[in-house]
């Protein structure tokens, strides 16, 4: 946030690769904590009970996106390994998970990791062909993964469940409490949120995370100064991918509902978009992008709804919603590729910066 | 009879399998002598269709005026986007280059249909729809008619590249992008001539697929196929473009004619692309396509 680091020297490597280099970041983040628990509270005070209901089922889903989008970020972003199918692995996850949970009656707490696994699983087998392509044919890659994954799920009823390809799950519930309300789910998913985040601030100043990184900037010279390449970008693969199948889980209990229809290929285009608008190789990009992402076709709905009976007819306006969000994730893409590479990280970093010795900025 | 449906799902194999090696001929030449990836290609093919259906459907106006309409229509496009889009981001890193284009698929994709409506609609090539009985083959006339124009442009491409002076050039373009600007090339207007090209080859790519599918969204899942196509083949080469085409046009066929009543369907989608994974597996770089070297 806005303080400024004078006075404070670092004078070991621990503190300085630290999480929170100053006191004040704690207490920034205890105060934003603070205000993450107390948000439904001061959201029904402010809106009443109704409404409320709907604002915190919105940030219900941006938590979900920011697990997915960190998840992308760890891959594309600090790997610099290309994936098109990250919403295919979400969709390993959630039918993994739904199936256990009905078929099996387990708990979330055994059905979310085992997603997840499943999901890391996968992706593992996804990533062998890394070694040998890069780039282009790695995109190609992950394209026919998302293609086959969402072939085998419907084709295959004993993990689609039959009809329509859905399958309904139970509530999570916590020491025997169902979470029936958005509230309720709302602390629920808040938790994996924050255990993504932290879980990824700390991988990437982790010689893991390190040498995703240097495998990034130049993989010949990682190999040479002794990174095990196949090995960390099996790693990278698996960790992204078992942060999609989280997410998938997530979403499934979100929605009480298993579908593929959700996790298609234009859901890994949704989170392309999240880590590109964000940042890619941020961890606050990611959560920036979650955030932009889930909004912005809330908006254009919202805005739809009260100016587009101006344009178009009602009927129209069904298709035109869809398509006018489409449209602008793609155009918001390139603009952000052409003129802000790091995204909204960046654009946060230079009003940071700006402010930082403002009002006395020579 | 068993050998009857064989050969007639080859002979309709390789007929598609030319009108796939015919938008995979745009991918190939942007690719050749740009290095840019485009992911867009099946999204070129829908906007040159969307834009021939307007003007023959809306407009009421005769076939060929729909063609040349969405030729004109595309090479502008691509001049324009190559100029906007892809000239920024020069010497970035290539997974830039494949963001852009499928940002620039969902642009298409969710514009399209804002601008030229939602509904289906047809383009009615002027070929008649009688199936051409052939021994054991049975041919659509929209199908030979791709497939022809398929081949003229794969024949004319070659002759293009190999003998003309312009094709020479962009070659060197491709080969090596500063000994050819140090030749006294002037590699932007080759950049742009290569999308051009490809818009060339997406308008009339358009125009046989609009005709076959029907107008709308789903035409540009063909791009889909693309991507088998010119990994088997080769990302570079356009005899690769045709041979990949030919090898997805015949397995999916074939998959469709002798897999789907084992499986319940789907599988003319699916197969292309196990064996575009088999392909990446052992030959990365396709049947024809050149072995890139790299050195640090």
């Amino acid at each position: 946030m806005f303080h400024r680091e004078s006075g404070y020297f670092k004078t070991t490597y621990a503190a300085d690769s630290g999480l929170y280099p100053l006191p004040i970041a704690k207490w920034t983040i205890g105060v934003l904590l603070a205000g993450f628990i107390l948000l439904p509270t001061i959201s029904t005070a402010l809106s009443g009970a109704v409404s409320a209901e709907y604002y915190v089922s919105v940030v219900n889903l941006i938590l979900i996106a920011v697990v997915g989008a960190l998840g992308l970020n760890i891959l594309v972003g600090y790997t610099g390994q290309i994936s098109i199918g990250h919403a295919a692995f979400m969709s390993v996850g959630a039918y993994t998970a739904a199936n256990l949970a009905v078929k099996l009656g387990l708990p979330f707490w055994v059905t979310l990791p085992a997603g997840g696994l499943m999901a890391a699983f996968i992706g593992a087998i996804v990533g062998i062909p890394s070694l040998r392509i890069k780039g282009l044919y790695l995109a190609i890659a992950t394209l026919a993964a998302q293609l086959i994954i969402e072939w085998v799920i419907n084709h295959t009823p004993a993990i689609s469940g039959g009809s329509q390809a859905s399958i309904e799950v139970p509530r999570p519930t916590v020491l025997g409490y169902p979470l029936k309300t958005q509230r309720e789910l709302y602390y629920f998913l808040l938790f994996f949120a924050v255990l993504a985040i932290v879980g990824t601030l700390n991988l990437v100043r982790s010689r893991i995370g390190r040498a995703f990184i240097a495998i990034r900037d130049q993989d010949i010279a990682a190999e040479i100064i002794g990174i095990d390449i196949f090995r960390y970008k099996l790693t990278a693969f698996a960790i992204s991918s078992f942060y999609a199948g989280v997410t998938g889980v997530l979403y499934t209990y979100y929605l009480g509902i298993a579908n593929y229809e959700n996790f298609l290929i234009t859901t890994s285009i949704d989170y392309l978009a999240m880590i590109i608008i964000g940042g890619l190789g941020s961890v606050l990009g990611s959560i920036l992008g979650a955030i932009f992402v889930t909004l912005l076709p809330i908006l254009i709905r919202v805005f739809m709804e009260s100016f587009g009976t101006l344009l178009f007819s009602a009927s129209e306006l069904n298709n035109v919603i869809p398509a006018t969000r489409l449209g602008l994730f793609g155009l918001l893409i390139i603009v952000f590729l052409v003129v802000e590479p790091e995204g909204l990280n960046r654009l946060w970093r230079n009003i940071r910066n700006y402010f930082r010795v403002w009002p006395f900025s020579y | 009879m068993e050998l009857d449906f064989t050969l007639l799902l080859i002979g309709n194999g390789v007929l598609i399998g030319l009108m796939y090696s015919l938008i995979a001929l745009g991918f190939v030449v942007v690719y050749k002598a740009t290095d840019a990836i485009n992911f867009a290609q099946g999204e070129f093919v829908m906007l040159a269709a969307l834009m021939s259906a307007a003007v023959t459907v809306l407009m009421e106006l005769p076939f060929w005026v729909g063609v040349l309409v969405s030729l004109l229509g595309m090479i502008s496009f691509s001049f324009g986007l190559e100029r906007v889009v892809l000239r920024p981001l020069l010497g970035r890193p290539i997974v830039a280059v494949i963001m852009a284009t499928i940002g620039l698929a969902a642009i298409l994709r969710g514009l399209g249909p804002l601008f030229f409506g939602a509904e289906t609609r047809s383009i009615t090539l002027p070929v008649g729809d009688e199936p051409i009985i052939l021994g054991p083959f049975m041919l659509q006339p929209v199908q030979v008619t791709g497939a022809a124009v398929a081949l003229l442009f794969l024949g004319g491409f070659t002759w293009f590249f190999l003998k003309s002076r312009m094709g020479v050039a962009m070659r060197a373009v491709a080969d090596n992008q500063q000994v050819a600007m140090a030749m006294g090339i002037n590699v932007e207007r080759y950049f742009a001539l290569a999308w051009a090209m490809a818009g060339i080859v997406s308008a009339l790519g358009g125009v046989v697929w609009g005709a076959m599918l029907g107008v709308d969204v789903h035409v540009s899942l063909v791009g889909l196929k693309v991507f088998p196509v010119v990994i088997l083949g080769g990302l570079d080469s356009i005899i690769g473009a045709v041979v990949g085409g030919l090898i997805v046009g015949i397995v999916e066929n074939l998959a469709a004619g002798y897999l789907d009543p084992l499986v319940g369907g789907g599988t003319k989608d699916f197969a292309p692309y196990v064996l575009m994974i088999i392909a990446l597996m052992i030959r990365p770089y396709g049947i024809f396509g050149k072995r890139k070297i790299e050195r640090v």
